[in-house]
């Protein structure tokens, strides 16, 4: 708890504050799901969620536990077949912002959400990329969302499931992908975003009751820090309440 | 022509060999764990089990010992955690070793694709600056002919068995889903033999008053079998919700190998078919998932 909010509830706000209303955006489950619904609800009422299941301009009644919640698909504009969803709308370059998060990511958002230690002889197997890595590709704008510590910011990421800018060089350039890369990183201490030299992580906005010592110690690299440092906006109590609503049984808040 | 309705015992005994590649589709939706829990059942061996996301489906097939190797793109149980069954036999070959062959969805989609268009190979725009490229082997790159561009490409899959659980279906396999599709229609036309687990048996008259509504048609269509309830704890759109909280629980479940292998006793070789598991699940819990009624309004199909 920091105050009367939790940090997952600042996570969300801060989230739902980065979408416009009319975008497009490729909603995941968890925090980002909340996140949408919230900017819904607030200063973005035609936000056009798509659900990788093939839920187009999805209205959820209820909170989604999965991403093909049924709830998902009554009252939508579409409901179309995956080889939509992922030729049409994600290759197809419909897609203004895309959320993703993941057991690690590295300084140039790269993220990991495949495995832990060696791929064949995997310390911790996780789930892998399901559509991540086509959204990191295709989608115009990406907002990371983790929670932060040494190991999940290590030195060097394990798996590359979903690439961000690749290198210093930004390879994405030499791929030519349509996507621009990871715009803002968004963990339980700050909002990191990217330098447009070197394409790495520094730290953009800090969470109140945190400290730029605490933001280091959760690092493994050397990071950068913004020499216009601002503090996050904590969530309003409108935000507060909606989140409230969106998740009363706090299933992704814990 | 000929009436295909089969029992699920019929089915999976005549169309499910040792061995085989199977694709048992749905994406959160229309899951068939009725045929799975059948194929366990009978002890099939050796599977290789083709799932965008393996879902707790093949973690029982898995955790059952008939799966030599999954071929997927997403292992979870969604938004609870992982797949204890998936993850004990890849960390610790428990109950046995088990290979992965890993793609992303696009990867899986643009494969099923292939397989039911009948080319080599599907390609597309994934897998650049990602580990999946130097990990599968069989994703590769192709310079297209006409722009130069270099694409990633996957094979096309082709399983023996796809297994396809719809709302309703008539005698002959005509099969009609509404509500989330998935890649269903790629993995039944990607497929050599085809089972339809339909929710309801219906008239011919009841699909060709409805002609847009068929995913599937009935002449790549091997066996039906009805069986209500049998995408359980999986959902049916304006049939029965999802059991969410099975999902929920299963975390607890799956995360002891006592605990998995007594579900599995007890919930899968503890019945008979898929009457007896619903009476073994109770009346109150079907009611409260039955779904609410929200019909869409008819069109006008006349000319």
């Amino acid at each position: 708890m920091m105050g009367s909010y939790t940090s997952s509830e600042l996570m969300v706000a801060r989230a739902s504050r980065e979408l416009k209303d009319g975008e497009v955006v490729f909603v995941g489950i968890g925090l980002p799901n909340l996140a949408c619904n919230l900017a819904r609800r607030l200063q973005a009422p035609n936000l056009v969620l798509i659900y990788e299941s093939g839920a187009v301009g999805a209205v959820p009644s209820r909170l989604p536990l999965s991403i093909g919640d049924p709830c998902l698909v009554t009252d939508s504009i579409s409901v179309c077949s995956m080889v939509e969803v992922f030729n049409y709308y994600l290759q197809g370059g419909l897609i203004d912002v895309g959320f993703l998060g993941g057991a690690q990511v590295d300084r140039f958002g790269n993220i990991n959400s495949t495995v832990i230690g060696d791929y064949n002889h995997p310390k911790v197997r996780l789930p892998g990329s399901g559509g991540a890595c086509e959204i990191s590709t295709h989608a115009k704008k990406i907002i990371i969302i983790l929670k932060q510590n040494k190991k999940t910011f290590p030195e060097k990421i394990d798996f590359v499931t979903s690439p961000g800018f690749i290198n210093e060089q930004n390879q994405r350039n030499k791929y030519k992908m349509q996507g621009r890369g990871p715009d803002l990183v968004i963990t339980d201490f700050g909002v990191y975003r990217f330098s447009s030299e070197n394409y790495t992580m520094f730290l953009s906005e800090i969470h109140p009751g945190i400290s730029v010592e605490d933001v280091k110690e959760n690092v493994s690299w050397h990071i950068d820090i913004s020499p216009a440092l601002v503090s996050t906006n904590p969530p309003t109590k409108e935000e507060l309440k909606i989140i409230s609503e969106l998740d009363p049984e706090r299933i992704h808040l814990r | 022509m000929k009436n295909k309705i089969l029992t699920m015992k019929e089915a999976v005994e005549q169309y499910v060999q040792d061995g085989d590649a199977i694709v048992i589709e749905g994406f959160t939706h229309l899951i068939c764990f009725a045929a799975g829990h059948e194929i366990i059942r009978q002890k099939k061996k050796d599977l290789v089990a083709c799932r965008l996301t393996p879902d707790l489906i093949y973690d029982q097939l898995i955790a059952a010992g008939c799966v030599r190797k999954v071929v997927f793109s997403w292992a979870g149980n969604p938004g609870i955690g992982p797949l204890y069954g998936l993850r004990r036999a890849v960390e610790n070959d428990y109950p046995r070793k088990v290979e992965i062959e890993e793609y992303t969805h696009f990867g899986m989609v643009a494969r099923f694709i292939a397989g039911a268009s009948k080319l080599p190979f599907m390609h597309l725009r994934t897998f650049s600056g990602s580990s999946l490229l130097q990990k599968n082997k069989n994703i590769k790159t192709i310079k297209c002919p006409y722009t130069d561009e270099v694409l990633t490409t996957v094979p096309a899959l082709n399983p023996e068995v796809a297994i396809i659980h719809v709302q309703r279906a008539d005698a002959l396999g005509n099969a009609q889903i509404w509500g989330l599709m998935g890649v269903q229609r790629e993995a039944a036309f990607a497929s050599q033999r085809i089972i339809i687990v339909a929710e309801e048996l219906v008239e011919k008259e009841v699909i060709r008053s409805d002609p847009n509504r068929t995913l599937i048609p009935g002449m790549i269509v091997n066996a039906v079998v009805v069986e209500p309830f049998g995408a359980h704890p999986s959902y049916a759109q304006g049939y029965y919700d999802r059991d969410n909280q099975f999902y929920v629980d299963w975390y607890q479940v799956s995360k002891n190998r006592e605990s998995m292998e007594r579900y599995i006793s007890d919930w899968i070789f503890g019945v008979s078919g898929r009457r007896e598991y619903q009476e073994k699940l109770g009346l109150d819990t079907i009611k409260k998932l039955n779904a609410k009624e929200q019909f869409s309004v008819p069109v006008n199909y006349g000319f």
